[in-house]
């Protein structure tokens, strides 16, 4: 099954919308509930980083029995380094955001350290894709 | 399949019942739905939050209750009554008053709930200081609040804080004093005086024990009738000289069950959020950000927590402002070292004994947003929810039944409902051809009843 939100960029406000309607999704297919919160806290995360960065973007989400993949592709300023964003502590976060509870520098880290499989592609001045894939095979 | 999870303090009468739907309406948890006229509730949807009780308006919800001649069963019968019974009266009525009334209706001992929070404040203290990796922590006090966490918000179990709740530890208490008083404990009957609906089920089915230490329960708008009409009578406190002193209650104590009462004896950072949409909002939020910088989360199913549970009589207002002048008051008392108030409470003598058996057992999660519980039918159910969803209007005006447009979907894919009892639906099939005036008739009949359809005439002939 497939579904696709929409998300606007710098709204704040609205930032998490996306991630609750995949967490219902995922609650209403009896995942695993470890994979169903590490599955939302990745994808919020990637949620607000589009809020906070870009001018809006969209969240592309493909569901079989096995996995759930979600693709966030936005346009915005792109990450000209993406090695060094993934390291703890970087952020390029604006004083405002940061004072909203936002941009700690953790967004990336924190991803890759929840998805089972973490993709990402930028495009300086165009816009950065990012792909999740999360298995449901219950983890023992 | 249908395993029931819960036992519920709420019932609905279907012979009261005139299927207006104002229930259904307001369950946080969609577990009511429309059949025949009648409002049937889902049971292991329902968290006992008690809302649909307050918003029927012919009283066909009833709170279940034991019978109080139960009491007489026992030689040794205990009123345990939470401080939210003593702020339900003006203040001139003092608690010897209220608890000489218990005495007249046949108890022999009157115990207050929260001394049980005297020993409980500085375990949860401990608990919250030990379990940092599940920040924030979350009080357990609330028990339709444990029930909401189960259904709806699975992910978040492991933040519950694994402690009874004051209630079960003065039951314990007040067990063990008795027995080492010489008496014995099948002679003991300990009943609590409850404010909520919540509190009845969790006794009778707690969750996280085995069973309770307490008794039975008795409502307390029952009680407050009987103090009431005592005092409009003029028989209060007759027999008052004879009551043996109670112990102080420590101003924490008093405030224990109010918003903010625990929040504000736990360490760090604390938040209180009391009434159930509002406790909602913020876990469907807390869910998603995976929030550490919490420490401690009171939550409360009714609106000024147990000053607005449903079983109480005086405004939740007037009840919380009384709560907060005896805590005052109190708190004064203990700042002067008054004797009786400083000293640490009976309760704190057995404080070993009751931490033995104050740790509650790991909470299951119920979710009931699967679809199945074979993924692989789950799948095909959740497609054929949105293909249903494209049809309906997305209005969840309720004349289906169901609370909501998804909730008749879901309905439908389980097999509990046709897509045909869609208002909108049945129009367009009338449109084309495919439905008659009178089939669609019979679809509503058979929703709510075939009396909201008589016309004026013949519904007035059948008064």
């Amino acid at each position: 099954m497939q579904f696709q939100y929409q998300i606007e960029g710098g709204n704040f406000s609205r930032a998490g919308f996306a991630s609750s309607e995949i967490k219902k999704l995922m609650k209403q297919l009896n995942v695993d509930l470890s994979i169903v919160k590490r599955t939302v806290v990745a994808t919020y995360e990637a949620e607000v980083n589009i809020v906070a960065h870009a001018y809006g973007g969209t969240i592309y989400v493909e569901l079989d029995e096995e996995k759930i993949i979600i693709k966030l592709v936005d346009e915005g300023p792109g990450i000209p380094d993406i090695e060094q964003a993934m390291k703890e502590g970087y952020s390029t976060a604006s004083s405002t955001v940061r004072e909203m509870g936002f941009g700690a520098g953790m967004g990336l880290p924190n991803m890759k350290k929840n998805a089972d499989d973490l993709k990402i592609s930028s495009e300086v001045e165009k816009g950065t894709t990012v792909q999740i894939t999360m298995y449901f095979k219950t983890e023992k | 399949m249908s395993t029931k999870y819960f036992h519920h303090a709420l019932k609905f009468r279907k012979e009261v019942c005139i299927g207006c739907s104002h229930c259904m309406n307001v369950c946080p948890t969609q577990a009511i739905r429309i059949r025949e006229g009648k409002a049937e509730l889902t049971d292991n949807y329902c968290v006992d939050c008690g809302k649909c009780y307050r918003a029927c308006p012919v009283g066909a919800i009833i709170v279940e209750q034991d019978d109080f001649n139960q009491i007489f069963r026992y030689k040794q019968r205990v009123a345990l009554i939470p401080s939210v019974l003593l702020a339900q009266f003006p203040e001139e009525i003092s608690l010897t008053q209220v608890s000489s009334v218990l005495m007249e209706l046949g108890f022999t001992h009157v115990y207050e709930v929260e001394h049980g929070a005297e020993v409980l404040k500085d375990l949860m203290r401990e608990y919250i200081n030990e379990n940092g990796e599940n920040k924030p922590l979350m009080s357990t006090f609330c028990p339709a609040i444990v029930r909401l966490i189960q259904v709806r918000f699975p992910t978040l179990i492991d933040h519950l804080v694994l402690l009874k709740a004051p209630l079960d530890v003065a039951a314990a208490y007040y067990n063990q004093k008795l027995i080492e008083e010489g008496y014995k404990a099948e002679d003991i009957g300990v009943f609590y005086i409850t404010p909520c609906a919540a509190k009845i089920a969790a006794v009778k089915s707690p969750v996280g024990q085995e069973d309770s230490a307490i008794t039975g329960v008795i409502n307390m708008d029952f009680i407050f009738n009987k103090v009431y009409t005592a005092v409009k009578q003029g028989f209060i406190g007759r027999n008052s000289c004879q009551l043996p002193q109670l112990d102080p209650m420590k101003s924490c104590g008093v405030l224990w069950s109010a918003t903010n009462g625990e929040a504000s004896s736990m360490p760090g950072r604390t938040l209180a959020i009391d009434e159930i949409s509002n406790v909602i909002e913020f876990l469907e939020q807390l869910e998603n950000e995976e929030n550490k910088d919490i420490d401690f989360l009171e939550l409360r199913a009714c609106d000024e927590s147990c000053a607005g549970g449903i079983l109480t009589s005086s405004n939740r207002f007037y009840t919380v402002e009384r709560m907060k002048k005896r805590a005052a008051s109190a708190l004064k008392k203990e700042q002067e070292k008054n004797y009786r108030y400083a000293a640490p409470g009976p309760i704190l003598q057995y404080k070993g004994f009751l931490e033995e058996n104050i740790q509650v057992n790991k909470i299951q999660p119920r979710s009931m947003e699967k679809l199945d519980e074979d993924i692989a039918m789950a799948m095909k159910k959740m497609k054929r929810v949105h293909e249903i969803m494209e049809i309906l209007p997305y209005v969840d005006c309720g004349l289906c039944g169901s609370p909501k447009c998804s909730s008749l979907a879901e309905d439908i894919v389980q097999g509990q409902a046709q897509i045909e009892q869609c208002i909108y639906v049945q129009k367009r099939l009338e449109q084309e051809g495919e439905l008659s005036g009178k089939d669609s008739l019979e679809l509503m009949q058979k929703i709510w009843g075939k009396e909201k359809f008589l016309q004026n005439t013949s519904k007035e002939a059948k008064k």
